[in-house]
C-alpha cells in the first residue's frame, strides 16, 4: 500500500485536529466566543452593574455602592409614565402590523409562485433592509403640514376628519407630526417587515391536505381560517411580534424625530446618560425591556415560537 | 378543493400592503431634485439637478461617508472571520452548551439596539476606553456577526460529511480539505452574509450613537439633518444615495443564495 506523504507543519497540524476533535472545536469556538463574552456580556454586566450604583444629588458623581435607590426612582410617576407609555406603543404596533401583515404574508405564501413568490419576497426585503433613517426621513416628508398627506386629505376633502383625529386628548396634537398617531405610524412602517418575514414562514408550512380536509369537512374559508390556518401560523405571529415589540420599547430616535415631547423609554435612557450624565438611572431603564422582553420571550417559549424564527 | 385563486380582498390587501411599503422610499426620489429649499412642500414646485452638485462638492458629506466606508469594511472583515468560525463549530460538532452558543450569537440583535449601545457605553465608561473608530467598530463587528452567522450555519447544514470524507480518504489534509472542498462550497454564502454585514453596519445609527463620541458616520450626519434640518436638499440627495447603496448589497446578496433552502437576509 502506498503511503500518503504527510510532512510538514500544516499536516502536522491537521493530524492533530483529527485525532482530537476537541483541540479543532477550541480553535473553532475560541475567538468568536472569547469576542461574544468579553465585548458583548461584559458590557451587559457592565451596565447592570451600574444600575445599582447611584448618583450622589449634591455633587452629581456615582456613588460606586450597591443600592436599589435607583430602580426606586423608575417607580416614580413621571417615570414610571414613561415605562407605560412605551409598553402601550408597543403593544399597538405588534396588534396593528399583524392585521396588516396577514394578508402580505398569507398571499405570498398560499398563493404566490414562481416570479410572482420572487418579487413579493424581495418586495419585503427591500425596505426591510433599506436605511432606517431614510425611512424615518421619508415619514418626516410625509407627515409634514405641507407634505404630501396633508395634501392628498386635502385633495379628497377629508380634511375635517383628520382634524378631529387630532384634537382628540393624548393621541392627538397640533398635527400628525407631532402626535402619537404620527409616531404609531412611523413605528407601524418601520417594523412591518419584521412581522411579515416570520409570519410568512409559518405559513408556508401549513399543509395544504388539512385546508382541504376542513373544506371537505364543509367549512367555510371564514372557519378554516379561524380553527385551522390561525393555529398553526401562531408561532410565526408570536415570532414577528417578538420583533415589533422588542424594536418599539427600544427605540428612541422615531419618537424624537415624529411625536409630541413625552418620552419614550429609549428617549429616557439616552437624555439620561447623556446631558444629565446619570448613568445608573439611564442603566436601570435600560434594564426595563430586557425585563419585559425576558418575560415576552419565555411566554413565547412555551407556544413553540422559536421554530418559526 | 376550490379554484386556486386568491380571492379579490385578499389579493387588494397582499398589494396594498406591499404599495404602502414602497411608497414612502419612492418619494424619497422625488424630493431628491425638489426646486425647494425651505420647506418639505408638495407637490414640488419644480425639478432641477442643482443639488447634486452641492452635495458632491461638500466635505462633511465626504469625510461621514469615508467614516462610514472604513467601520463598516472594519467590522465585516471582522464579522467574517468570527461568524464563520462560530458557525463551523456549531454546525460540525456536537458539544456541550452548543444551543447557549447559538442563542449567544443572536443576543445581540435579539435585544433592542439601545441595549447594546448603553452597555458598551457604560464599560467604555467604566474602563476609561477614549471613542474611537475602534469604539464603533467593537459595536458593529459584534451584531454583523450575527448575519455572517446565519448564512454560514445554513449553508454548513447543506454540505454533506461525505465530501469531506471523501477528500480525506484521497489524502487531502485537513487544510487541504478547507482549500478546495469546503470553501469553494461556502464562499457564496460568506459573500451574502459579508455583503448583508455591510449593509447593517453602513446604516446603523442606534449603537453608533452611543460608540462615536464626536465623530460622524453617515447616518449620525444624517441623524442631526432629521433633528435640527439645516439643508434640506443635501439631506434629500444623501438619502436618495444611501437607498440605492443598500439596495445593491441586498439585491445581490439574494441572487447569491437564491435557490438554496436558506435565503440571506431572514434575520436582520
Amino acid at each position: 500500500m502506498m503511503q500518503v506523504a504527510r510532512k510538514g507543519p500544516w499536516a502536522a497540524l491537521s493530524d492533530l485536529f483529527w485525532r482530537r476533535p476537541g483541540v479543532l472545536l477550541i480553535v473553532l469556538l475560541g475567538p468568536p466566543l472569547i469576542w461574544l463574552v468579553v465585548i458583548y456580556i461584559g458590557s451587559l454586566v457592565a451596565l447592570l452593574v451600574q444600575s445599582f450604583f447611584s448618583i450622589d444629588e449634591f455633587s452629581g458623581l456615582i456613588t460606586h455602592e450597591f443600592t436599589l435607590k435607583t430602580y426606586g426612582e423608575l417607580l416614580r410617576p413621571s417615570n414610571f409614565d414613561i415605562i407605560l407609555r412605551t409598553t402601550l406603543m408597543a403593544a399597538s404596533v405588534t396588534i396593528a402590523s399583524a392585521f396588516i401583515a396577514f394578508p402580505i404574508a398569507y398571499y405570498a405564501a398560499r398563493y404566490a409562485t414562481g416570479r410572482m413568490k420572487a418579487f413579493f419576497y424581495l418586495g419585503v426585503m427591500l425596505p426591510l433592509w433599506s436605511s432606517y433613517l431614510v425611512k424615518v426621513y421619508a415619514w418626516k416628508l410625509i407627515l409634514a403640514k405641507e407634505g404630501i398627506l396633508n395634501w392628498a386629505i386635502d385633495g379628497i376633502g377629508a380634511s375635517a376628519v383628520l382634524n378631529g383625529l387630532l384634537a382628540l386628548p393624548v393621541i392627538g396634537g397640533n398635527s400628525l407630526s407631532v402626535s402619537y398617531v404620527g409616531t404609531f405610524l412611523v413605528f407601524l412602517y418601520v417594523w412591518l417587515p419584521y412581522m411579515i418575514l416570520p409570519l410568512q414562514a409559518a405559513l408556508e408550512r401549513v399543509p395544504r391536505n388539512l385546508l382541504e380536509a376542513s373544506d371537505d369537512l364543509g367549512a367555510q374559508s371564514r372557519q378554516t381560517l379561524r380553527y385551522v390556518i390561525l393555529p398553526l401560523a401562531l408561532p410565526g405571529l408570536i415570532a414577528g411580534s417578538i420583533f415589533t415589540f422588542s424594536l418599539t420599547l427600544g427605540d428612541y430616535i422615531i419618537p424624537q424625530i415624529v411625536g409630541s415631547s413625552r418620552l419614550f423609554i429609549g428617549q429616557a435612557v439616552y437624555a439620561h446618560q447623556g446631558t444629565a450624565g446619570n448613568i445608573p438611572l439611564a442603566a436601570a431603564f435600560a434594564v426595563v425591556p430586557i425585563v419585559i422582553m425576558g418575560l415576552y420571550l419565555w411566554a413565547a417559549k412555551r407556544k413553540g415560537a422559536f421554530d418559526a424564527l | 378543493m376550490r379554484s386556486d385563486r386568491a380571492p379579490l380582498g385578499l389579493r387588494i390587501a397582499a398589494f396594498a400592503g406591499l404599495a404602502f411599503l414602497h411608497a414612502p422610499i419612492l418619494l424619497i426620489f422625488v424630493y431628491a431634485f425638489t426646486t425647494e429649499d425651505r420647506t418639505y412642500q408638495w407637490p414640488p414646485p419644480g425639478l432641477t439637478l442643482d443639488w447634486f452638485a452641492v452635495t458632491w462638492n461638500r466635505p462633511d458629506v465626504w469625510s461621514a461617508l469615508g467614516l462610514s466606508v472604513r467601520v463598516a469594511a472594519l467590522s465585516t472583515a471582522l464579522a467574517l472571520v468570527l461568524g464563520t468560525l462560530c458557525a463551523a463549530a456549531v454546525s460540525r460538532a456536537r458539544f456541550f452548551g452548543r444551543e447557549t452558543v447559538s442563542l449567544l450569537v443572536i443576543l445581540p440583535i435579539a435585544l433592542p439596539g439601545i441595549i447594546t449601545g448603553i452597555a458598551l457605553r457604560s464599560a467604555f465608561s467604566l474602563g476609561d476606553i477614549p471613542f474611537s473608530t475602534l469604539t464603533i467598530v467593537l459595536g458593529h463587528a459584534t451584531f454583523c456577526m450575527v448575519v455572517v452567522y446565519n448564512n454560514a450555519v445554513a449553508r454548513f447544514r447543506r454540505l454533506s460529511g461525505s465530501m469531506i470524507e471523501a477528500s480525506a480518504d484521497l489524502g487531502a489534509n485537513g487544510f487541504q480539505t478547507l482549500r478546495h472542498i469546503v470553501m469553494p462550497n461556502i464562499a457564496s454564502a460568506l459573500l451574502a452574509g459579508g455583503m448583508l454585514a455591510f449593509a447593517l453596519s453602513f446604516d446603523e445609527v442606534i449603537v453608533t450613537t452611543f460608540t462615536a463620541g464626536q465623530q460622524q458616520t453617515l447616518p449620525i450626519w444624517m441623524l442631526e439633518e432629521l433633528v435640527r434640518p439645516r439643508q434640506r436638499p443635501v439631506t434629500n440627495v444623501v438619502a436618495m444615495v444611501v437607498v440605492i447603496v443598500t439596495f445593491l448589497p441586498i439585491l445581490g446578496a439574494y441572487y447569491l443564495t437564491r435557490g438554496g433552502s436558506e435565503t440571506a437576509g431572514g434575520g436582520k
